[in-house]
């Protein structure tokens, strides 16, 4: 067994209003930055015991699937690294 | 009927729930979540508050609560389960209903009076009321944005599962009558079978004639 940390990263799908997000960007402009779009995501780094990197994804993406995600509004995706 | 209100840590309206219930004549009590459901259990309310405060997605944590699998359970046997508000958030995110209730296109908590227009009579939560009816029941909600995919918006439209949408003192639906950017102004619906109901509007809040609003009886009455 490996350490890996999982990172799982889950953002609105792709034409789903993000609220949040253009509240944010609104203070952005308010403070005078200038930009043309904002996106928020919430990322999730999970430590784990696996075989390889093939099962920490998995495991990762099952998390994702039965919680850390909302299939009708969310996509997520997993990256796995070795924990150093 | 005994009627199990489920408190979560966080729940705020179960004792509202309780209270409107027993007015109607309805035999009902709180059941902790870590208890489980009374064996006599014959209908469930999922109530309004702030399950695990909100973490994750609202309803996210409560929906994975060993509880639901009793919930649901019923439900699939024909006991009449109903969410409310928070507990609308927490079936949809166990699939017991479709779609998903999320931030309000304001970003904003929402406590306000609003209307609703009856979509379908012929279901035991508005059976009280004719299609084409407009009712006065208050939201109180930061996430009750309906999202739902094409599809299965469709399937909901086509099988008449939409129980009311958010609209003016006369009835029209519109963009204006709209406080929080629902698809299609939906403000509760159906699940695959009529004994399960979601809606973010707060029955129990519109049931008690001291203070008011007396239209969310018709909705509670499918428990009497």
């Amino acid at each position: 067994m490996t350490a890996y940390t999982a990172t799982v990263t889950v953002r609105l799908k792709h034409g789903v209003l993000d609220p949040e997000a253009e509240t944010t960007q609104q203070a952005l402009e308010r403070l005078g930055f200038d930009l043309e779009d904002l996106r928020s995501a919430d990322r999730f780094e999970i430590d784990m015991e696996a075989a390889d990197a093939d099962d920490a994804a998995d495991r990762a993406g099952e998390m994702a699937d039965r919680l850390l995600a909302n299939p009708t509004i969310h996509d997520y995706d997993v990256a796995v690294e070795e924990t150093e | 009927m005994t009627v199990a209100v489920v408190r979560f840590g966080g729940s705020n309206c179960d004792r509202d729930a309780v209270r409107a219930l027993e007015r109607l004549g309805v035999d009902a009590d709180i059941a902790w979540h870590e208890d489980g459901l009374p064996a006599d259990t014959q209908g469930v309310v999922l109530p309004g508050g702030f399950s695990y405060g909100d973490y994750l997605r609202a309803g996210a944590m409560a929906a994975h609560s060993p509880i639901m699998d009793e919930v649901r359970d019923l439900a699939e046997n024909g006991v009449p389960v109903l969410g409310v508000c928070n507990g609308a958030q927490i079936s949809c995110e166990t699939s017991m209903t479709p779609g998903a209730f999320t931030t309000n296109a304001s970003a904003r908590f929402q406590c306000e009076h609003v209307h609703l227009r009856v979509e379908n009579a012929d279901t035991p939560w508005t059976a009280a009321f004719d299609e084409g009816d407009v009712v006065q029941i208050p939201i109180a909600h930061g996430e009750g944005r309906f999202e739902i995919a094409d599809e299965a918006y469709e399937t909901l439209e086509r099988e008449d599962r939409i129980l009311f949408r958010y609209c003016d003192e006369d009835g029209n639906v519109t963009d204006d009558a709209n406080p929080n950017g629902s698809r299609g102004n939906v403000a509760g619906i159906l699940g695959e079978s009529e004994h399960v109901a979601v809606m973010m509007p707060h029955p129990e809040r519109a049931s008690l004639p001291e203070l008011g609003l007396t239209d969310g009886q018709g909705v509670l009455t499918a428990f009497a």
